[in-house]
C-alpha cells in the first residue's frame, strides 16, 4: 500500500458475486459521511465496469482503481 | 441521481430461480442508477412470490442443459428475493401481483410474500410503464 490517500473504512467484497460489492459499497456510502473514503475489495469481473458507471453516476469521486493479487481496489471518496 | 430517470418495467412470468435470479440482478442494477422498476408478476412468477415459498426449490428453466444445471445451482451468487430486498433499499421499486394471476390461483394478498406491495390490474401497470418499454421474462 503506497497510496497517499487516507482510508476511512475498508470494504472486503471479495468472493461475492455481482452485483454484491456495488451494493456493499452503496450501503457504506449511505451510512458514511461527505469526505470519507472507502477503499472496496472486489474479485468480482463486474466490479470494474459497475463500480467507476455508479460512482460517476452518483457524484462521487473514484480516486483509484488498483489491481492487487486477485483482486481490485476501488478507492472512493463520498462527495455529497 | 437528481434528474428524473425513465422507469424500467418487467413482467415476470417465469418462475424458475434462474429467471427470477436475472431479472432480479437487472432490477437491483437499475435501481442502484437511479431508475424507478415497475416489476409485475404473473403466473409462475405469482406462484414463487407465496409467503413461505420464497426460499423453496423452484426448478430451473428448460433451456438449462444437464451439464449448466449444477453449475447455475452452485454459483454462490445471492439469491433473487435478497437482491430485489437490496433493491427496494437503494432504489425506487413497486412490485405488484397480476390480478388475472391472483384470482387464477386463488389467492388474497394475505397470501404473498411482503416483498410484493399490492395487487393491481393490467391498465394500472401500463399507467406506471407509460411510455417506456416492457421487458418479459
Amino acid at each position: 500500500m503506497n497510496n497517499t490517500v487516507q482510508i476511512d473504512k475498508t470494504i472486503d467484497a471479495r468472493g461475492m458475486a455481482c452485483p454484491g460489492p456495488l451494493m456493499n459499497l452503496i450501503g457504506a456510502i449511505r451510512q458514511g459521511e461527505v469526505g470519507q473514503t472507502f477503499d472496496v475489495l472486489s474479485s468480482d469481473e463486474g466490479s470494474k465496469t459497475d463500480i467507476p458507471a455508479w460512482v460517476a453516476k452518483a457524484k462521487h469521486e473514484l480516486i483509484e482503481v488498483r489491481p492487487d493479487a486477485g483482486f481490485t481496489h476501488f478507492i472512493v471518496r463520498k462527495v455529497r | 441521481m437528481d434528474e428524473q430517470e425513465k422507469p424500467l418495467s418487467l413482467v415476470l412470468f417465469s418462475g424458475t430461480d434462474d429467471k427470477l435470479n436475472a431479472a432480479a440482478v437487472l432490477t437491483v442494477g437499475a435501481a442502484a442508477m437511479g431508475r424507478p422498476v415497475n416489476v409485475f408478476l404473473q403466473y409462475y412468477a405469482l406462484d414463487a412470490f407465496r409467503a413461505g415459498r420464497v426460499h423453496a426449490d423452484h426448478a430451473l428453466s428448460p433451456e438449462a442443459t444437464r451439464e449448466q444445471s449444477p453449475v447455475v445451482r452452485a454459483h454462490p451468487g445471492a439469491h433473487w428475493s435478497d437482491l430485489l430486498q437490496q433493491a427496494k433499499e437503494v432504489g425506487e421499486v413497486n412490485i405488484q401481483a397480476c390480478a388475472l394471476s391472483m384470482d387464477m390461483f386463488h389467492l388474497t394478498r394475505g397470501d404473498l410474500d411482503p416483498l410484493v406491495d399490492g395487487v393491481e390490474g393490467v391498465a394500472a401497470f401500463m399507467a406506471s410503464v407509460g411510455d417506456g418499454q416492457v421487458l418479459f421474462v
